[in-house]
């Protein structure tokens, strides 16, 4: 019998990764501490990183806090136990301290960056992205470091900016997400491990797009990475990070924040494209992806620009968002979130409007299928003082199969008369005459669904850098696989 | 090339093909004509693997191959085209991708690679001026915001690009005017050569103006009534299908 379950297990597994490419276990040498969670974890997370104390402080602060809160309830999402003594909430893979060089890096985790497509190679200058790589709790490596420096800009590790840039970290960290915002996000300002960091200096146009690549290896730990970028005046930079998990029946917790800060006349654009492991085809697993994104635009002119693909989690619970307080600034938010098999996602975003003549943009397109559940749940809010804020909302779900759902929440707060907001909504289907019109074509139904599913997203697509677009492009198409039929 | 034997194809339990029998060989074109609802375009559906619709009986050889066993791609890829009566809109797919995509997954089919880039487009500018369709209607989406006409000549564009064996053109004449009419014929007829054929279903003869058929047909009723050459199209515009009606009632 034991034979048999095995075989079935080894197709089963056969079956999934066909779909999930990125669901390999790294056989590397990690240090962990124990589970669980309390000031004296939080003190040895500290201590581990050599932290300065305010950093510390915070932490504690946080920690404290979050112990008066509840899990919120008000999302469209069905959420189980979450034993948060089980966790560990730090896990590094063991290495030298230092690295002179990429030689040094242990061979194991080069390669398991490469064969998640991501070069560590600072002689891959091709490529023209400069990549910070953050496994489990720590930064890895992050390439291009001397390039960069020659500009002045500084894009490492957030553990490596709080020991060489701990006055910017003081002066900028929890100004757009309070330790108190949220249960999640005082939940990562207590434990949080790693993550990047990135100051634009004034007048610098980044010359080359910045990413970061989120790797959770070891099994029963959560992720919980903080990533802060400044812009200040006059600069523009393009950021990207993209995550995956190995395949485990466990569920596993990830919970991150981002804060971004564009000053006067300063662009940012931050694109996400999501592919932590989704669960099997009945629901078995998967990431928790509970996520605080918000940026402001502090300065006149200011323009923030989120992009997320969102493909992979079991549970997704992110609102990247933008206050708008500098006058003329704007803020946009492109979303596309598949939900395939059993995963669910609440996703949008908030546009605050506070300066004058404040413009923001929601492109929202949701796809479900198989058993998924997908809501947008955005807010939009005119406040007193921004006259002449101009919103614009479009919101358009797709679904493919007649067992999943699409829900809409749109919020409107407009507290000054010269606003104007608009809201488009569409809900549509997959129809029977586009799929067969590519059958006769010769093109086959699984493809026939890629096409038209990018086609239905190319709007969000087009925003992205153009050598994610592929990508993006590829893993929608590899998400819905077997979704129909 | 085609051979089709007392076909029946039922929808929703109603019969709507009653056992059709048709040979089509290469080189030739056919003419089916007949009155609305006589089954002509759910016998074009049906042999492009429309699955709405049930075969009750009957056999379908394409080339020697059983047509009825085969995917609806894979009757593509064996070189059946359908120009499709009302071709739909696909939103945010352009039509070079889209026409790529088809071509390529034919090549791959019959063990080629795909096409390059500039061949693709090579290809594309040839085909282009061969069914005299504008560039700009290739960027767009596929069908998107396009008018009636310009529809049907996307339709005959992608045959060009496909080159099928079989090209089923289903009222492909229907709504167009003059002018669209003559474009789309000369351009099935420069597609037309001795190895491949042509059916076309339509009500009016002025197409078969342009694109005279070796045979015409005429379907009533789920079945072929009456078989006989080009004459047969002037003789039913004159008379319509009434004639035929009572002659087979008699």
């Amino acid at each position: 019998m034991k034979g048999m379950d095995s075989e079935k297990d080894n197709i089963l597994n056969e079956v999934t990764q066909n779909d999930y490419k990125y669901g390999f276990v790294t056989d590397i040498n990690t240090e962990l501490i124990d589970k669980g969670l309390n000031e004296d974890v939080i003190r040895i997370i500290s201590a581990k990183k050599n932290e300065p104390d305010f950093m510390l402080e915070f932490r504690l602060k946080a920690f404290r806090h979050w112990q008066t809160m509840k899990m919120p309830g008000w999302s469209h999402l069905k959420i189980p136990k979450i034993t948060y003594q089980d966790i560990i909430y730090y896990a590094a893979p063991k290495q030298k301290p230092v690295l002179n060089s990429l030689d040094e890096l242990d061979p194991e985790l080069k390669s398991t960056f490469e064969k998640l497509g991501i070069s560590l190679d600072e002689q891959m200058r091709l490529s023209g992205i400069a990549v910070d790589a953050v496994m489990d709790s720590v930064s890895v490596k992050t390439t291009f470091k001397s390039t960069l420096a020659e500009l002045g800009i500084i894009f490492c590790s957030f553990s490596e900016a709080l020991q060489e840039h701990p006055d910017l970290i003081k002066k900028y960290l929890g100004t757009v997400v309070p330790y108190t915002d949220n249960y999640f996000a005082t939940l990562n300002s207590s434990v949080f491990s790693d993550g990047s960091f990135c100051y634009i200096p004034k007048g610098v146009r980044c010359p080359m797009e910045l990413s970061t690549y989120f790797r959770i290896n070891a099994a029963n730990t959560g992720q919980f990475e903080r990533t802060l970028i400044i812009a200040d005046e006059d600069s523009y930079v393009s950021y990207l990070e993209g995550c995956t998990a190995p395949m485990r029946d466990e569920n596993q917790l990830h919970a991150a924040v981002v804060e971004l800060i564009a000053h006067e006349n300063a662009e940012i654009k931050y694109s996400t494209v999501q592919n932590w492991y989704p669960g099997d085809k009945n629901g078995k697993g998967g990431i928790f992806n509970f996520v605080t994104k918000r940026g402001i635009c502090k300065g006149d002119n200011s323009k923030i620009s989120w992009t997320q693909v969102e493909t992979g989690s079991a549970i997704t619970w992110k609102y990247p968002s933008c206050i708008l307080k500098g006058n003329n600034s704007v803020g946009e938010f492109y979303s596309v979130a598949v939900t395939n098999n059993y995963q669910q996602a609440d996703t949008g975003t908030k546009m605050i409007h506070i300066g004058k003549n404040t413009k923001s943009r929601i492109v929202s397109k949701g796809i479900s299928a198989g058993f998924g559940q997908n809501s947008y749940r955005g807010l939009v809010k005119i406040t007193k003082g921004a006259e002449n804020a101009r919103n614009f909302s479009q919101c358009d779900s797709l679904l493919l199969g007649d067992k999943c759902g699409a829900h809409t929440f749109p919020y409107m707060e407009v507290e000054n008369q010269t606003g104007i907001v608009e809201h488009e909504a569409t809900t549509s289907k997959i129809g029977e005459d586009q799929i067969f019109y590519c059958n006769q074509r010769g093109i086959s139904t699984e493809d026939a669904i890629g096409l038209i599913v990018n086609g239905y997203a190319r709007e969000v697509l087009n925003q992205l850098p153009m050598e994610f677009a592929v990508e993006a492009q590829k893993l929608l198409q590899v998400s819905l696989e077997g979704s129909v039929g | 090339m085609l051979s089709i034997k007392n076909l029946k194809a039922t929808v929703n339990n109603k019969e709507i093909l009653r056992g059709i029998n048709l040979k089509v060989e290469a080189g030739e074109v056919h003419a089916i004509m007949g009155p609305n609802g006589s089954g002509k375009s759910t016998l074009a559906s049906v042999l492009a693997g429309r699955d709405v619709f049930q075969i009750s009986s009957g056999e379908v050889l394409f080339n020697g191959k059983n047509l009825l066993d085969m995917s609806p791609e894979d009757r593509s890829r064996e070189g059946l085209f359908l120009s499709f009566q009302y071709p739909v809109e696909i939103p945010g797919v352009s039509m070079v991708n889209f026409i790529r995509t088809a071509v390529n997954e034919h090549r791959k089919y019959k063990g080629l690679k795909p096409l390059a880039g500039s061949d693709f487009l090579k290809m594309m500018r040839e085909k282009q001026e061969l069914v005299e369709i504008a560039s700009k209607l290739t960027n767009r989406s596929v069908n998107e915001g396009f008018s009636g006409g310009e529809k049907k000549k996307n339709e005959i564009f992608q045959m060009a690009m496909l080159e099928p064996k079989l090209a089923i053109l289903d009222e492909t004449d229907s709504g167009l005017d003059i002018d669209a009419l003559r474009i789309v014929a000369n351009g099935v007829t420069k597609l037309r050569n001795k190895d491949n054929a042509i059916v076309l279903i339509t009500h009016y003869q002025r197409l078969l103006d342009y694109i005279v058929p070796d045979f015409v047909h005429v379907l009533y009723n789920g079945k072929i009534v009456k078989t006989a050459g080009k004459e047969l199209a002037m003789e039913l515009e004159e008379k319509g299908y009434d004639w035929i009606k009572n002659e087979i009632e008699k």
